[in-house]
């Protein structure tokens, strides 16, 4: 445990110090980690905690990003935190219909009803030009963060500093109740309704009641995460709900470790940098990862994490109940 | 009356091109228990060889007429990718359904540079050569030939694989595999050749389906992906695993489709995804589908 305390405290130190060190292009870079980072905690709650995996989750993150559009591009509402509060209600009023239908079921069937759901929202964003604006989405006007404008920053100088630190900040903040969450009760009925559904249900958990709040979280977090990544990026487009960007979130999760809490926010900053590093040497950089995730599929079934966890399994107790 | 006509042509044209890939999907479901998300990439990939095939022949002076059988040959001979393939997926053959639904995400995502090594980002087309056939009146309007041999030809090819599945004795044994493994493994049949017959022949109805699609649109690396959420929705309504629910299915998306473009463009995929999600709630299983365990 002190070991796992001391990487958690090396993780932030390096985090923190990024901005001073890393060229302003790293930095960036790290931007959407971040973003992502909270996104896959929220996948993570959904798909390593409760045993549903949904490949329609890009739905909320499109959610979060064209609220933060819609808020700053169309009503001059420059304040993120409004944007972001309105992205949680938002969020919220459309998880709950859409998860009470979805976790009556489970695996497949889950799956392609949460697919569904997400194509759907594709196909309204992409179709209805006048409300959407259509494949070209809308932009994004730079918010003011916490009231403050920086009116003296120019845009890279406005991301690799306050933005930066702000997106942290929220992860952390995010990533503290997160941990509160699955190491709480509630957590502990999740994992129940996991491995044994039937059993969980005759000792008295409400498994859809259950299911249904673990949706609705993980969609919150999905929202709040397509905020901050749809700020650096200045757009809010179609391409964010469309079915293969859920995939590259599961993709996510596996790569760091859907067994381990801080796996799929691992996952999150190896994929973007591996992403962009592929970019940079081949424009048959899709085919790399596929590769990557092969390897990963067949090889190395618990992650990243899976692998750092291995390792050091006999020098700490095993916090997870990793089930990969 | 004509219009009505175009609807239903139309409409019915895309169902049989949807009901080879959907047919394909459901072949390999229900023996293998995955959901293939590669199976755009097949359609794809016959599609575009497809035009390279034409294109050759018709270099080699072959007369116009010769380009149906031409297609379906190309999409045949891609039989050959198949067993690569179902041994890569063998892997994961007893793991969790995320990482079957991930592996074959995977493939997809090869998939797509692959053909933009070989065949470029620009879309392939055979021009009209579609027309070559001529046209025909049905009722009080014009249709190209060629739609309606697709018809036919996808027609021919649903009894066939019925004929298959239902009387011969490999469609027995295949239907065996999918209802109960161990029995029959218990029997002595050897499951993985079955297997790998299976998934091959999954494989083709998505590469023919995707060559005969392509004399009449263009061959793209978009359709990869947005083949997989049209055919995802044909297994979904008509029940996974079943071969009758990805006829109706498919007849039900075609239809939907062609309707909605007429009437309404902007519900286009909209109204599709409207039916596989009223389905979903009514009847998760689908029209045909049986329940899992």
């Amino acid at each position: 445990m002190t070991r796992f305390r001391a990487a958690l405290a090396f993780a932030l130190l390096l985090l923190l110090a990024a901005p001073f060190v890393l060229p302003p292009y790293y930095v960036t870079l790290m931007l959407p980690a971040l973003a992502y980072g909270i996104i896959l905690l929220g996948f993570n709650l959904l798909f390593g905690y409760t045993g549903l995996l949904s490949f329609g989750h890009a739905l909320f993150v499109a959610l979060g990003a064209y609220t933060v559009a819609v808020m700053s591009g169309r009503l001059g509402v420059k304040s993120l935190e409004a944007s972001i509060a309105v992205a949680v209600v938002v969020s919220v009023v459309v998880a709950v219909p859409v998860g009470l239908l979805c976790v009556r079921y489970v695996r497949i069937f889950f799956g392609m009803l949460t697919l569904a759901f997400g194509m759907l929202f594709h196909s309204f964003l992409f179709k209805f030009y006048n409300l959407t604006g259509g494949d070209s989405g809308i932009p994004v006007v730079r918010p003011s963060l916490g009231g403050m404008d920086f009116p003296g920053l120019d845009k890279t100088a406005y991301l690799i500093g306050p933005f930066y630190f702000y997106s942290l900040a929220l992860l952390l903040v995010l990533a503290y109740l997160m941990w509160r969450i699955v190491h709480s009760p509630f957590g502990t009925h999740l994992r129940a309704i996991r491995d044994n559904p039937r059993k969980a249900e005759y000792v008295g958990v409400r498994v859809h009641a259950f299911r249904l709040l673990a949706f609705v979280i993980s969609a919150v977090y999905g929202a709040v995460g397509g905020t901050l990544l749809a700020v650096p990026v200045g757009l809010a487009d179609p391409d964010l709900a469309y079915w293969t960007h859920s995939g590259v979130l599961v993709f996510m999760t596996v790569l760091g470790g859907f067994g381990n809490f801080f796996g799929p926010v691992l996952g999150a900053f190896v994929y973007v940098a591996l992403q962009d590093q592929l970019m940079s040497l081949t424009q048959y950089w899709r085919f790399a990862l596929g590769v990557v995730l092969i390897l990963i599929i067949v090889l190395f079934p618990t992650g990243l994490m899976g692998l750092v966890e291995r390792r050091h399994s006999r020098a700490r107790p095993v916090t997870e109940q990793g089930d990969a | 009356m004509a219009v009505f006509l175009d609807i239903l042509l139309s409409g019915v044209f895309h169902a049989a091109v949807l009901f080879l890939v959907a047919g394909g999907l459901q072949l390999v479901f229900g023996v293998q228990r995955i959901v293939n998300l590669a199976c755009g990439a097949f359609y794809a990939l016959g599609a575009y060889f497809g035009v390279t095939a034409v294109t050759f022949a018709m270099s080699l002076g072959a007369p116009a007429y010769a380009l149906l059988p031409v297609l379906l040959v190309a999409g045949l001979s891609l039989a050959v990718i198949g067993p690569p393939i179902e041994r890569l997926l063998r892997l994961v053959y007893d793991r969790d359904e995320g990482f079957q639904l991930l592996l074959t995400f995977a493939i997809m995502l090869m998939s797509q540079d692959v053909f933009r090594f070989i065949w470029g980002s620009t879309p392939r087309t055979l021009g009209n050569l579609s027309l070559a056939y001529g046209q025909v009146n049905v009722g009080p309007t014009l249709i190209p030939t060629y739609k309606l041999l697709v018809i036919f030809a996808s027609i021919a090819i649903a009894v066939g694989l019925g004929l298959m599945l239902q009387k011969s004795r490999f469609g027995r044994i295949v239907r065996a595999t999918a209802e109960n493994r161990p029995m029959i493994e218990a029997l002595g049949v050897n499951s993985g050749r079955v297997m790998v017959i299976v998934f091959t022949l999954g494989t083709v109805l998505g590469t023919v389906g995707g060559a005969l699609v392509v004399p009449t649109a263009a061959a793209s690396l978009d359709m990869i992906v947005d083949l997989v959420v049209e055919a995802f929705a044909v297994v979904v309504i008509g029940g996974l695993g079943s071969m009758r629910g990805a006829l109706v299915g498919a007849l039900v998306v075609g239809l939907v489709r062609s309707l909605a473009v007429f009437y309404y463009a902007e519900f286009e995929m909209l109204s599709i995804y409207l039916i596989v999600i009223v389905v979903l709630i009514f009847r998760p299983t689908g029209l045909f589908g049986k329940p899992l365990e």
